[in-house]
């Protein structure tokens, strides 16, 4: 009885404690879940560093209609249960408008029936198809469904006359997606899948893939993974001395890539956001101006290469900006002006939602790139 | 006859605290911490039986955890089983697998019985990402339902708060009957000695093993627990490091202690929300907290926060009578 009352009392105590909130009023309270830490951690930081770049900036410039925007981050270490208890802090004790993120397809998915039921606008920054597609009511997404990545490869792969593909995809949530999608976008293409193998996210070697593959009659390779996995399979190509055509995904669209891959990324060919393209982008594009201030931004604040990552996040920003602009101030009215968004140049490509689309993208959001001696190049 | 009369009072005064809590916190974001202590108080609780009591470790009980969140998740969102059912069989279902590698992997003791623990969560943990058909793989399996008493659904934090802590103290409820029996004793003896428990006539490789598909079981009912209330479950929430979360949370609160549990899943389900406050260094002050309350407080919480208490109350009785 001695012992136990004291520690209670003391638990409890702690507990109320955490209960202290802040307010602010004359701000715009905006929530944000990226997995800063944890395997994901190559997407939550640069999405974290792009959101607050882009607030900071909207800021300086004294704001949207006169308000502040306030950017609450919680970092979700790629953990769909901390996603969850991170989500409910956002509504429920920080009282924000609407929340970006998070990074994965996981946790976005977890975080879906949290803000469906408390009517919260999220603009999750994860690729997975299934995040909106069906449409859910609060929920928009601003990375490229992986479905139109591989349309981009599969079009190229019909003008060659390439038929047979082999794909050796990561088991993680992002290589499961790709496989789903490469395999169920095939027939349309009339694209034949003769070999499907995959690696651990981990493994440092895949020769034992790619040889089964070079056994086979497959025509090209395609290979859907984020760093380093690809890397492996290409330096593994290259030692194997096999000749068929490399596809990446765009998973590897960073100049991280090319480092791991050394002298062996040379001839890759992969569907890209335009991000990394952006200086070769022809004059006429709508995007060209907003990829080049980021880019210069990102290399201004963090002395480091702006990626597709943290364009996501700079969108999703953008768009809710947007959405306040038109004179939206409640959860509810920022999410039916969300959904009247249309041709909105972002990093991601030109964002147009409706109440069927809340995905927001068509195909030219990708390019197909090819990398020449350690740098991209547009393929035409 | 007294100390059994302690113990029904400490229990019923830690009922009415439970029953009292939502009226101090109110609806908000605090009751839904307060329902994922209560998932994580079961889980400790589980593991305390286990290696508090019976002193065996596990490092696998995370996959424990997330069989039964799976098998609940599976049966009810793909199968449209009764969400009740779906977590009956999930716990029978875990108990009878516990039991089963519980006979080889008993025989292994320290260091080993951790690697072969260790190994088993990891096996859990990469079925739960590989087998994509079944469980959605990395990206997760959602739609499953809400758990429901007749058409009394419990799809609210606070619902959920008075439906996770009735499973919370009816574990707390029956883990103190058996370790205050002839079985928790026994189980004592094989942790100080398994020889001399053996000597005394206790069947210790038996016990070990049923005290193991207990403790899994228990953390499957948590697992299902979960799955209904976040109505969605993930791989990344079962990996070996929530194992290893699970056993500070038993270490910190307090080895063979079942209040312990308590305060142990309390203390580290609500520390890092509290240290959201310090922004990207909320890591490394959880990392030193934990260092600290392990090196000043060997015992555990339930066992150095009265001593801290008291010798503050001594220190502010000297005062005073230094004042005097």
């Amino acid at each position: 009885m001695k012992r136990f009352l004291p520690t209670t009392m003391l638990t409890f105590l702690l507990l109320l404690s955490a209960s202290l909130a802040f307010a602010s009023p004359a701000t715009i309270k905006i929530g944000a879940l990226f997995s800063v830490t944890g395997p994901p951690s190559f997407l939550g930081e640069p999405e974290r560093n792009s959101a607050k770049m882009v607030v900071d900036e909207i800021n300086a410039k004294g704001g949207v209609k006169g308000k502040k925007l306030e950017l609450i981050v919680y970092d979700t270490q790629g953990d769909a249960t901390k996603a969850v208890q991170a989500a409910n802090r956002l509504i429920k004790e920080d009282k924000v408008v609407a929340i970006i993120g998070p990074s994965t397809t996981g946790e976005s998915m977890a975080v879906i029936p949290v803000v469906e039921k408390e009517g919260i606008p999220l603009i999750s920054c994860a690729a997975g198809s299934k995040i909106t597609d069906p449409v859910k009511k609060w929920v928009f997404k601003t990375a490229q469904n992986d479905g139109l990545a591989v349309a981009k490869i599969y079009e190229y792969l019909n003008k060659k006359k390439l038929a047979k593909v082999a794909i050796l995809t990561v088991s993680d949530g992002f290589g499961s997606s790709g496989r789903e999608q490469l395999k169920a976008h095939a027939e349309k293409f009339g694209i034949q899948v003769v070999v499907d193998e995959t690696y651990g996210p981990k493994d440092t070697d895949m020769t034992s893939q790619l040889t089964k593959i070079r056994g086979s009659q497959a025509q090209a390779i395609i290979c859907w993974g984020t760093n380093p996995g690809p890397a492996v399979v290409a330096k593994n190509v290259k030692q194997l001395g096999i000749k068929l055509p490399l596809f990446m995904s765009h998973g590897v669209s960073s100049k991280k890539f090319i480092e791991l891959a050394g002298d062996a990324s040379d001839g890759i060919m992969l569907p890209s956001g335009k991000v990394i393209v952006s200086d070769v982008l022809p004059a006429g594009d709508k995007q060209k101006k907003s990829l080049l201030a980021f880019v210069k931004d990102y290399q201004n604040h963090y002395k480091a290469e702006g990626d597709h990552f943290g364009g996501h996040a700079w969108d999703a920003v953008m768009l809710l900006k947007g959405a306040v602009e038109r004179g939206a101030d409640t959860p509810a009215a920022i999410r039916d002006q969300l959904e009247k968004t249309t041709n909105f140049a972002g990093i991601g490509g030109i964002f147009s939602y409706s109440a069927a689309d809340h995905a927001g993208l068509g195909k030219d959001a990708f390019v197909l790139v090819e990398i020449r001696n350690k740098d991209w190049t547009l393929v035409k | 006859m007294l100390s059994a009369y302690r113990e029904i009072v400490k229990f019923l005064l830690l009922v009415a605290i439970v029953l009292l809590l939502p009226l101090l916190i109110q609806e908000g974001y605090l009751l839904n911490v307060m329902v994922f202590v209560g998932i994580h108080s079961i889980l400790a609780l589980a593991l305390n039986l286990l290696l508090g009591y019976a002193g065996q470790i596990s490092l696998g009980h995370a996959g424990f955890f997330g069989l039964g969140a799976y098998i609940s998740g599976i049966l009810t969102a793909t199968y449209s089983i009764n969400p009740w059912a779906a977590m009956l069989a999930a716990a029978t279902l875990v108990t009878l697998l516990a039991f089963i590698v519980g006979f080889p992997i008993l025989k292994l003791k320290g260091h080993y019985l951790a690697m072969a623990t260790l190994g088993l969560g990891i096996i859990i943990y990469i079925i739960f990402n590989e087998a994509v058909d079944h469980t959605g793989g990395p990206s997760g399996l959602s739609g499953i339902p809400n758990l429901s008493l007749g058409g009394f659904s419990f799809d609210s934090d606070l619902r959920n708060y008075y439906l996770i802590w009735t499973f919370t103290l009816v574990a707390i409820g029956l883990s103190l009957n058996l370790v205050n029996s002839r079985i928790g004793r026994a189980l004592r003896a094989i942790h100080d000695s398994e020889v001399a428990a053996r000597v005394m006539g206790v069947n210790a490789r038996l016990l070990k093993v049923q005290i193991f598909a207990l403790s899994a079981g228990l953390s499957a009912v948590a697992g299902s627990l979960y799955a209904h209330t976040m109505t969605f479950v993930a791989p990344a929430s079962f990996g070996f490091n929530f194992s290893v979360e699970l056993v500070t949370m038993v270490i910190i609160g307090g080895l063979a202690s079942i209040y312990g549990s308590l305060l142990g899943a309390a203390l580290l389900t609500v520390l890092p929300e509290m240290l959201r406050a310090f922004q990207d260094y909320d890591i490394i002050v959880y990392g030193l907290l934990l260092i600290v309350i392990t090196m000043f407080m060997p015992g555990g919480l339930v066992k150095g926060l009265p001593g801290v208490l008291t010798a503050l109350r001594r220190k502010a009785a000297k005062e005073e009578s230094g004042d005097a």
